[in-house]
C-alpha cells in the first residue's frame, strides 16, 4: 500500500517562482507564436498576480482603512482579484458561475440593517457602519474550498463573527447560531425561481461560531465587498464548503437547536449541516479528494484536498469523537 | 430544364451547403481555442471546456434528431443529406467532451477515472451514451451501410437511447438548477413524440384523457 504524507507544497515552490509568476504571459507568448493572438491583447482580462500587496491592488472599490494583519494568514498565492469577483455561486443573482457578477447591480448594500435575535440577553440591531467602525478590521487570507471540488485563496477583510456575538449577550440556551439572507426578489432577482427555498438560511455550532477563525467578511483585497461576493456582511468559515458562509445577512438568531439550512434542506444526503472540508468523504456524486485551484492554468494537476481545508491543526478539536462521516 | 430562371437543382444546393455547415459544426471549437490562447475562457477554463463541449454534443445530437421529423415537414428528402454529418459532429464534440474529463480535469488518472465511472451515475450514462456512439461512428460510411442492410437501421436506431442517456447525465450533474437539461430533455421529448405514427399518438392522446374508460 503507498501511503502518502499530506501535501503541503505551495504551487509555486514547485515551479521556480519567476516563471510562475509569468506563466500567463509565458502561455500568451505560445498562442501567439501560433499566429492566433492577434486580438489577444483586446480580451486580455488584467488580472493581478497572486502574492502582492492586496490594499489598492484592486482599485473598484471603496478601501477599508487601518487594516490588520492577522496570523491566521496564509502566505499561498492568492487568487486574482478578476476570480474571486467574476468566478463564484450566489444563486439569488443567477445560478452560473459568472451570474453573481453580471447581476450584481440590483442589489442595494447600504443603508444595511442586520437582525440579531434569539437566545440572548441584548437583542438588537446593528447598521453596517456601525460594523465597519465597532469592530477593527482585519486582513484574513484563507484558502476556500467549494463542494464542487474548486478552491480559491482570498484576502478577505473582516472581523471575529465571536466578538460580535459577545455584544449581544447570548444566554446558556444559545447552542447555534442561525443566519439568513436578505430576501427580496427586486434586488436578488434570483429569489424569482424556487431553485432553494429562500431565504437562504445556514447555521453554525455555538463553538464553531465562536471560534477566532470565523469571521464575518465586510470586504476583500483591501475593499469593501462587491456585492457578486455577498456585500455588506457575509459569514467566512474556512475550515468548511463554501456553501456554509453565507452571503448579504440581514438577520443572525441564537437558537437552542439546530436551525434548518438551505443546501441540506434542497438535498439532505448532498449537503450536511457540518459541511466541514474531507477528502475522505465523497459528495454522493463526484470525489472530494482533489480540487481544481482557480488560476493556476488549465493543465495545472489539481490539488490534494487537506482535511478541515488545511486547518485540522486549529479546528479539528471542535470534533473530537464526532463520527465526520455521518455528521458530513 | 428550359426555365427562364434555372433554379439550382436540390442536389446542387445540398452540394453547395455542406461544407458550409461543417464550417459551421467547427465554430464552437474555434471559439474555445481562441479563449484558450487569449485568457478568454473564464476563471475555470477547465469547466469551461468540458461544459461546453458537452452542451454542443448534446446539442448537435437534437439536430441531427430533428432531420428526420424536418423531412416530413418539408416534404423533402434533402435533410437527410445532413444527417450523418451532423451526427459525426456530434460524435467529434462527445470525443473532445471525454478527453477533457480524462485527459485535462483528470489528469489521466486511470483508477480515478475507473471509480467515476463506476461510482457516480452521472458519468456512467454518460460514458455509456459515449460507448454506444462509437459504433454508430464506425459503421457511418456508405460501405458498411450495404454490409449491414437492414440491420443498419436496427444499430442507428440506438441513437434515441443515446440521447436519453445524454440529458440524463446532464440533469443528474446539476446541483439544483435543472432548467437547461430539462430544456434539453423536452425537445428530445417532441423529437423522439415525432416519430410515433400519427394514429397512435391520437389513440394514446385519447386514451390519457379519458381515463378509466378502456382499462376495465
Amino acid at each position: 500500500m503507498l501511503i502518502k504524507r499530506p501535501s503541503d507544497i505551495a504551487p509555486s515552490e514547485i515551479t521556480p517562482k519567476p516563471v510562475w509568476l509569468r506563466r500567463r504571459e509565458l502561455l500568451k507568448a505560445a498562442g501567439a507564436g501560433l499566429g492566433l493572438v492577434a486580438a489577444g491583447a483586446l480580451v486580455s482580462r488584467g488580472r493581478a498576480e497572486g502574492g502582492v500587496a492586496t490594499q489598492g491592488q484592486a482599485g473598484r472599490g471603496t478601501p477599508i482603512p487601518n487594516l490588520r494583519p492577522s496570523p491566521f494568514s496564509t502566505d499561498e498565492p492568492k487568487t486574482s482579484y478578476a476570480d474571486v469577483t467574476t468566478y463564484n455561486n450566489f444563486y439569488e443573482l443567477g445560478t452560473g458561475k459568472d451570474d453573481p457578477a453580471r447581476n450584481a447591480g440590483t442589489l442595494r448594500p447600504r443603508p444595511w440593517t442586520v437582525v440579531i435575535d434569539g437566545e440572548c440577553d441584548a437583542p438588537g440591531r446593528i447598521g453596517i457602519d456601525d460594523v465597519l467602525s465597532g469592530f477593527p478590521q482585519e486582513e484574513r487570507v484563507y484558502r476556500l474550498r467549494c463542494v464542487e471540488a474548486w478552491s480559491m485563496v482570498i484576502p478577505w477583510v473582516g472581523f471575529p463573527l465571536g466578538d460580535l456575538l459577545k455584544r449581544f449577550k447570548p444566554t446558556a440556551a444559545a447552542k447555534y447560531v442561525a443566519f439568513e439572507t436578505l430576501l427580496d426578489p427586486k434586488q436578488l432577482p434570483g429569489q424569482r425561481r424556487a431553485v432553494l427555498d429562500w431565504p437562504y438560511r445556514e447555521g453554525l455550532r455555538m463553538d464553531e461560531a465562536m471560534h477566532p477563525l470565523t469571521i464575518l467578511a465586510t470586504g476583500l483585497y483591501g475593499e469593501v465587498l462587491p456585492n457578486q461576493n455577498g456585500a455588506p456582511l457575509r459569514l467566512v468559515v474556512p475550515w468548511k464548503y463554501g456553501f456554509k458562509s453565507i452571503k448579504s445577512i440581514v438577520r443572525i438568531s441564537f437558537v437552542s437547536t439546530q436551525p434548518p439550512t438551505a443546501w441540506n434542506l434542497a438535498q439532505p444526503d448532498e449537503y450536511g449541516f457540518y459541511a466541514n472540508v474531507n477528502p475522505q468523504v465523497d459528495h454522493p456524486r463526484w470525489s472530494q479528494k482533489r480540487e481544481r485551484v482557480i488560476g493556476a492554468g488549465i493543465f495545472a494537476p489539481k490539488k490534494e484536498t487537506r482535511l478541515f481545508n488545511g486547518y485540522a491543526d486549529q479546528v479539528a478539536g471542535l470534533y473530537a469523537g464526532l463520527d465526520l462521516r455521518k455528521n458530513f | 430544364m428550359t426555365g427562364s430562371l434555372p433554379a439550382l437543382p436540390p442536389d446542387r444546393l445540398v452540394r453547395l451547403a455542406k461544407p458550409l455547415v461543417f464550417a459551421l459544426c467547427l465554430v464552437p471549437l474555434a471559439l474555445l481555442v481562441q479563449g484558450g490562447l487569449t485568457d478568454g475562457l473564464g476563471a475555470n477554463p477547465t469547466e469551461a471546456i468540458t461544459h461546453t463541449t458537452g452542451d454542443w454534443t448534446l446539442r448537435l445530437l437534437l439536430v441531427t434528431l430533428a432531420m428526420t421529423p424536418l423531412k416530413r415537414l418539408v416534404g423533402r428528402p434533402w435533410p437527410i443529406r445532413f444527417r450523418r454529418m451532423l451526427g459525426l459532429f456530434a460524435f467529434f464534440y462527445a470525443c473532445l467532451h471525454l478527453i477533457t474529463y480524462a485527459w485535462i480535469d483528470q489528469g489521466l488518472d486511470w483508477q480515478g477515472i475507473v471509480e467515476d465511472v463506476v461510482k457516480r451515475p452521472y458519468i456512467t450514462v454518460g460514458f455509456a451514451a459515449f460507448v454506444l456512439l462509437v459504433p454508430l461512428a464506425l459503421t457511418s460510411t456508405r460501405a458498411m451501410m450495404r454490409r449491414l442492410g437492414r440491420s443498419w437501421q436496427r444499430l442507428h436506431r440506438a441513437v434515441y437511447g443515446i440521447a436519453v442517456l445524454g440529458v440524463l447525465h446532464y440533469l443528474w450533474l446539476v446541483k439544483a438548477d435543472t432548467s437547461d437539461p430539462l430544456i434539453y430533455g423536452g425537445m428530445l421529448a417532441v423529437l423522439l413524440l415525432a416519430r410515433v405514427p400519427a394514429g397512435r399518438l391520437a389513440a394514446v392522446g385519447h386514451w390519457l384523457a379519458v381515463p378509466g374508460q378502456d382499462r376495465g
